[in-house]
């Protein structure tokens, strides 16, 4: 590998921007592809669809048998509320493999008993936010039914283009929280992205079915092509 | 994107421009049951020393031979092990599987 794709590999995955990196393994030869030129690419099908499974394989093309690597940043799971269905979604999004925050301006809630060894910020969002660095490889879930802790958490969440957002009520809460949201500058498509209620559709009760619920909407976003995501959505 | 990798491929610049010669032992195909997935790669300094793995211990002591190898002549390797392989007792993968391991020279 030549050095100057080994530096720009490193500056991509410290930028949290996904890459992959294409070998000829026969002739050695190498190229980085940027996600955001994957469009222009002759194997943009490959590319997109390795990127989406976060798994590397070997294509054929042109004659050349091809390695391509694939670099996507870990994701993370921001979670708005330290209540009781948090308790169990942490510690499964973390087997899962996220990086996991949980943020409630609320002391009482955030408090290291309940959420031993989980990450958590006693702040409300505004100050909390920024700092975590919410990208396009971020789900985010705001799930503490306090519209004062949620509709801020969730404007931050259209601006940062998470890959999933999702709120927990009702569809009845849910127009509310619209009208609420709309009224702050948010448009149409920005909560036609929040999935709510939120979670798969599995009968879910308690909290720890509630978050397997949301663990499996948020795989399915993550990982099925657009079409499929509709259907299973 | 669910991988948490120990930042091996930071090492292997860091050592690069430190003066060490470097290579890059990348997994490229698994059949059977492989202990680490296709991706998954292992950086080697010309002193012997390595970091990460391709292989969760079996054949890592082959591929860091063969690296010293790839960095004094530059030229890339493509390595098989399974336990099909008549080193099989030596560096064969115990679970089972087969695995092809790429090895370039950093720089």
């Amino acid at each position: 590998m030549k050095l100057e794709i080994l530096h720009e590999l490193n500056a991509e995955r410290a930028a949290r921007r996904p890459v992959i990196l294409v070998t000829d393994t026969e002739s050695g030869e190498q190229r980085l592809v940027k996600a955001r030129d994957f469009a222009g690419d002759p194997l943009r099908a490959e590319l997109d669809k390795q990127l989406r499974m976060g798994k590397s394989a070997n294509v054929e093309a042109g004659g050349k048998k091809l390695f391509l690597n694939v670099y996507a940043p870990t994701a993370k799971l921001v979670i708005i509320g330290a209540v009781h269905i948090s308790q169990a979604l942490a510690p499964l999004a973390r087997s899962l493999g996220y990086d996991v925050t949980v943020v409630d301006p609320r002391t009482a809630f955030a408090s290291p008993e309940r959420f031993p060894d989980i990450p958590l910020v006693a702040e409300w969002p505004d100050t909390a936010l920024p700092p975590l660095n919410v990208d396009a490889y971020t789900a985010f879930v705001a799930v503490t039914h306090d519209p004062k802790i949620d509709d801020p958490a969730l404007l931050h969440a259209f601006e940062r283009n998470c890959f999933y957002i999702g709120a927990l009520g009702s569809r009845k809460t849910h127009a509310k929280r619209g009208d609420r949201l709309r009224a702050q500058g948010a448009n149409e498509s920005d909560i036609a992205r929040i999935h709510a209620p939120i979670g798969l559709a599995i009968g879910a009760v308690s909290p720890s079915e509630i978050a397997v619920a949301i663990m499996a909407e948020i795989t399915a976003v993550l990982r099925l092509p657009p079409k499929e995501k509709e259907e299973a959505a | 994107m669910l991988d948490r990798d120990e930042d091996i491929l930071k090492a292997a610049e860091d050592w690069q421009k430190a003066g060490h010669g470097v290579a890059l032992a990348t997994v490229v195909e698994t059949w059977g049951s492989a202990p680490r997935p296709a991706g998954s790669s292992l950086v080697i300094n010309d002193e012997g020393t390595f970091l990460g793995s391709v292989s969760g211990g079996c054949v890592e002591g082959a591929v860091v031979t063969e690296a010293m190898d790839v960095i004094e002549s530059g030229k890339p390797k493509m390595l098989e092990f399974g336990v099909a392989d008549e080193t099989a007792w030596n560096v064969g993968l115990s679970c089972g599987g087969t695995i092809r391991v790429f090895v370039e020279k950093v720089g």
